[in-house]
């Protein structure tokens, strides 16, 4: 039976372990068993403690079997698993429900300019033209084998190398130098490939932690690494809290302060998992402060997990330092390195799922490259990738005009809403902005913020994700992708939250 | 408690060190041991041949002919209108248009006998990644799977690694071409029992890997009946349902469950896979069919960690919703088989090797317990290092496939040309002469 440690609030800092976690674990479970045994057996509700009532059940199978139910079918539901029982509730989240609101509804200036505009997916949609023509132009060739002549299916068709094919990884190899301003140089064998950024991460986490480790993040952080990061590997994410008045750069004497309370409660931190760019907020590690995560990393005998898959998406003048960069330069421990990195938001390819870790440590390496199996990138994709990337002049206009591009929106964005006494965050990079609404906050806290969102998801129609879904400390943020518009939505757009603002504004009296 | 490597440095978790993985077993060292010598016709006719490999390559012609004539499902169409969507498209429920074309190859492959809801069918990258999925959503970790011997070694990691639960052998034995048996479900459940381990669900491989024979239906029928009584899941992995000898013979769950109305019918899912019947495991296309609306919810979620590249579900989309493709190429490549099986099977017989009596699969399961010094494990494995290292040929020993009779081997024949297997067959032959005279 597992061991369900509720009532964290109680554990961490006050009682410790024993009357923190245990005591209230003891009465959580005997409560559970107390109202299983006064529930009717034919009750089909979801019972809070999936093991306690699965033992009921078996009881109940037996005596059912001995009478022959077979005739009349099985009375009670075979059951699922207690993380799919967890996985298949609802999801509450805002950033997932107004996920699916905006794609329920879609605006369409023409065809639906009522319908809710999306600016909570962090996609890039700036620069197809540019990727549809190289299509038109070189797809043909692209997925012709180079050493198979005309016979353009046996190469790719057969097992591939599981963690991608050399091919592949040399040409990301040679993006990614391209993407992080040609400073430092990766090597393909130091490469793990997968199908996308998500099992990136969740492989990479399998590797460096058992369940019920922890790693620290920083705050506010991308609403999907709870999910990707915690559901099957069992980890636990230590938010660590940025504010405001540092402009949500993160502190090492925080990261200190959630490491020492983590580490007195009894759970171990394996290491630390940063995004560089950050999302949501935008904003660039220094190569100073990635020095002192290094510092602390060895320190505390961790490891850092530097998510830099907005790498190539920089608008700003701020130089993209990648901790790949900080570690060669400097003499610091790789082996507690590892990198995350995709083409979803840089190449804005998320449906061809092409993600990888790159890591300086020779064990996790081997780890993750068996784990490939579970997530290997598809063999056709594999190859036109490989043309593409290989393609330096296509690659090179790409980059120059995807930067101007997305400076331009990110201006425009602004601007519009600076227009309506909404301030942004200093950011340098991303898909988004990460913006201060706490003006139009009825009730200054989480509920309040959640209240906003609400009505700018249903009144005003534009789908904005709530800093709270991100962990921020502070309410009133959110976070806006602009990426994802043409530049004659976003009078729209402000149009819109004017209306709600005005609103609001009257019924404040 | 973590596990920390005795060299100073940051340490790895349990699941980074631990054996699951299997790659240390014969099955993985023989084909090693081709990677070191693999055979080639012209540059390297004495090297290992590979028939370890359950690979399809018997119809690529096909294939090739389709996209030589197709250039739509590779290229979005002339202007290529769909790209951006297509680059774009990461949902988890996978494209509509490739589920309606899976779910009709599915219902061809099974004569029309057994119907597909598109809206049953989740994507996964590779059927490796369906039963791994499939293991977290129905099992706990410290729970057990009863999966019925012989089977395909890669379960011991797929079923195991990642998810902590336990397979409980089901023993089958050659007395009765290693069916099935309620006893043997039976024993297996008891011992899992006695084990404190709580058993979640069956899995089989229907038709069987390293059989190569299909289930029969009074077979299927026990099997299910069992999951009821046990309450417990059913899993039936169809990855080879596509490559049977004759359309008749391979009966699927799908189709019991169809005689039954439905009735009970969500404890029971399917794993499907183009790796194998299409010959396409570069692409990494699985499939988990479930009668369970929970599973296919859950499941859906969690194949954001294992989805399929759209490009990859538009080509195929176009390819398999062709219905004279579809339909030429399941037939074709039935006749292929069926020629390649009866080749190797009058090989062996010529050699004085018997097989069990098989109609589906890439593979025939040989008897060389004859063969053996003692019937046991360690001969098996003495034997099959000679046929690796003498005969230079890489086949997978029973013992990995936990078969409990030694002396078995799966030997894979669709993965070679035809020349090709003609040697094998011929350095078997030589063999066996060679045994005959000494004795």
């Amino acid at each position: 039976m597992r061991l369900v440690v509720p009532l964290q609030g109680v554990v961490q800092g006050r009682g410790g372990l024993i009357f923190g976690s245990l005591i209230p674990c003891a009465l959580f479970y005997f409560l559970q068993l107390y109202l299983k045994r006064h529930r009717s057996p034919n009750s089909r509700s979801n019972p809070p403690s999936p093991s306690a009532s699965a033992q009921n059940l078996a009881e109940l199978t037996r005596t059912s079997s001995r009478s022959n139910l077979l005739s009349r079918g099985s009375i009670v539901p075979v059951l699922i698993s207690s993380l799919a029982t967890s996985i298949s509730k609802p999801n509450d989240s805002p950033y997932y429900i107004g996920l699916d609101k905006a794609s329920e509804d879609p605006y369409d200036r023409i065809d639906n300019p009522d319908g809710v505009i999306q600016l909570g997916l962090s996609e890039n949609r700036l620069c197809f033209d540019l990727i549809e023509k190289w299509m038109l132009e070189n797809l043909k060739d692209s997925m012709r084998g180079r050493e198979e002549g005309d016979l353009s299916i046996s190469g790719i068709a057969s097992y591939q190398p599981l963690d991608g094919t050399m091919e592949l990884k040399m040409a990301m190899a040679g993006f990614m130098s391209r993407v992080m301003g040609g400073a430092v140089s990766f090597e393909p064998s130091q490469m793990v490939l997968t199908a996308g950024a998500t099992p990136a991460i969740e492989t990479l986490c399998f590797c460096l932690a058992d369940h019920g480790n922890a790693f620290l993040v920083p705050t506010p952080y991308y609403p999907g690494f709870d999910r990707d990061m915690k559901w099957r590997t069992g980890v636990e994410l230590i938010p660590v809290h940025c504010r405001n008045t540092d402009n949500f750069v993160l502190s090492i004497s925080a990261l200190n302060q959630a490491f020492n309370q983590t580490r007195k409660r009894g759970t171990k931190i394996r290491g630390i998992l940063l995004s560089n760019p950050a999302n949501p907020v935008g904003n660039l590690l220094s190569r100073e402060m990635l020095c002192d995560l290094l510092y602390f990393a060895r320190e505390k005998n961790i490891h850092i997990i530097s998510d830099e898959i907005f790498a190539g998406s920089i608008y700003g003048n701020e130089e993209f330092v990648s901790i790949a960069d900080v570690v060669d330069s400097e003499d610091f421990d790789k082996s507690r390195v590892h990198i995350v990195y995709g083409l979803s938001k840089d190449l804005s390819l998320p449906g061809f799922r092409v993600g990888m870790i790159y890591s300086f440590n020779e064990n996790v390496l081997a780890a993750a490259r068996k784990l490939t199996r579970f997530s290997s990138i598809s063999a056709p994709t594999q190859r036109l990738l490989v043309s593409m990337l290989s393609d330096a002049r296509f690659i090179e206009e790409y980059m120059v005009t995807n930067k101007k591009r997305i400076r331009n929106m990110h201006d425009l964005f602004v601007a519009g809403l600076e227009g309506l006494g909404i301030r942004c965050a200093d950011s340098s990079a991303g898909l988004y902005c990460w913006a201060d609404m706490s003006k139009l906050i009825l009730t200054y806290g989480e509920k309040g913020e959640l209240e906003l969102w609400e009505k700018l998801l249903h009144v005003a129609k534009i789908n904005i994700t709530p800093g709270s879904a991100c962990h921020c400390i502070e309410p009133g943020w959110f976070r806006c992708c602009f990426t994802t518009l043409d530049k004659e939505d976003i009078p729209v757009v402000m149009e819109r939250i004017r209306k709600l603002a005005d609103t609001r504004a009257a019924s404040r009296g | 408690m973590a596990i920390e490597i005795e060299k100073p440095g940051v340490g790895l978790s349990k699941v980074a060190v631990s054996e699951t993985h299997g790659e240390d077993s014969p099955y993985f060292a023989g084909w090693k041991a081709y990677d070191e010598n693999p055979y080639n016709e012209s540059s390297n006719p004495s090297g290992v041949i590979q028939m370890g490999l359950a690979e399809n390559q018997v119809s690529f012609d096909l294939l090739e002919k389709y996209l030589e004539e197709h250039s739509e499902a590779s290229s979005w169409g002339k202007g290529a209108p769909g790209f951006r969507e297509n680059a774009l498209f990461q949902d988890y429920h996978g494209l509509k248009s490739f589920r309606q074309a899976m779910a009709n190859f599915m219902e061809q492959i099974r004569g029309g006998r057994a119907r597909f809801d598109p809206d049953r069918i989740v994507l996964t990258a590779g059927a490796t990644a369906a039963n791994e999925l499939l293991t977290f959503i129905l099992a706990d970790p410290g729970d057990a799977l009863l999966v019925p011997t012989p089977y395909y070694p890669g379960f011991d990691r797929d079923l195991r690694w990642r998810t902590g639960v336990k397979i409980v052998p089901i023993h089958c034995d050659s007395s009765n071409n290693f069916q099935v048996t309620p006893e043997a479900m039976e024993a297996a459940y008891r011992c899992a029992e006695s084990m404190n381990l709580k058993v979640r669900g069956i899995l089989i491989t229907n038709p069987s890997n390293p059989l190569g024979a299909t289930i029969q239906r009074t077979v299927l029928e026990q099997i299910l009946d069992f999951a009821t009584n046990k309450n417990i899941h059913l899993v039936s992995d169809e990855i080879y349902s596509g490559s049977t000898f004759s359309s008749s013979e391979f009966i699927s769950i799908a189709e019991v469950l169809e005689t039954r109305g439905y009735k009970d019918s969500e404890r029971v899912h399917i794993v499907y896979s183009l790796s194998k019947d299409l010959g396409l495991p570069g692409f990494r296309v699985g499939t988990i069919y479930s009668y369970n609306d929970k599973v296919v919810t859950t499941a859906r979620r969690m194949s954001s960690f294992t989805l399929i590249s759209s490009q990859t579900q538009h080509l195929l989309a176009c390819m398999l919703s062709n219905k004279e493709f579809s339909e030429n190429y399941i037939k074709t490549n039935r006749e292929r088989l069926t020629r390649r099986y009866d080749m190797i099977i009058n090989g062996l017989k010529n050699a004085g090797i018997e097989c069990l009596k098989g109609n589906a699969g890439l593979f025939c399961w040989m008897n060389l317990s004859p063969l053996l010094e003692e019937p046991t494990r360690e001969s098996e494995l003495a034997l099959w290092k000679v046929i690796l290292n003498e005969v230079r040929l890489n086949i997978s020993p029973g013992s990995s496939c936990h078969c409990s009779e030694p002396g078995w081997f799966r030997v894979c024949f669709a993965n070679m040309s035809e020349q090709t297997l003609e040697v094998a067959l011929e350095r078997i032959h030589k063999f066996m002469e060679q045994r005959r005279r000494r004795n």
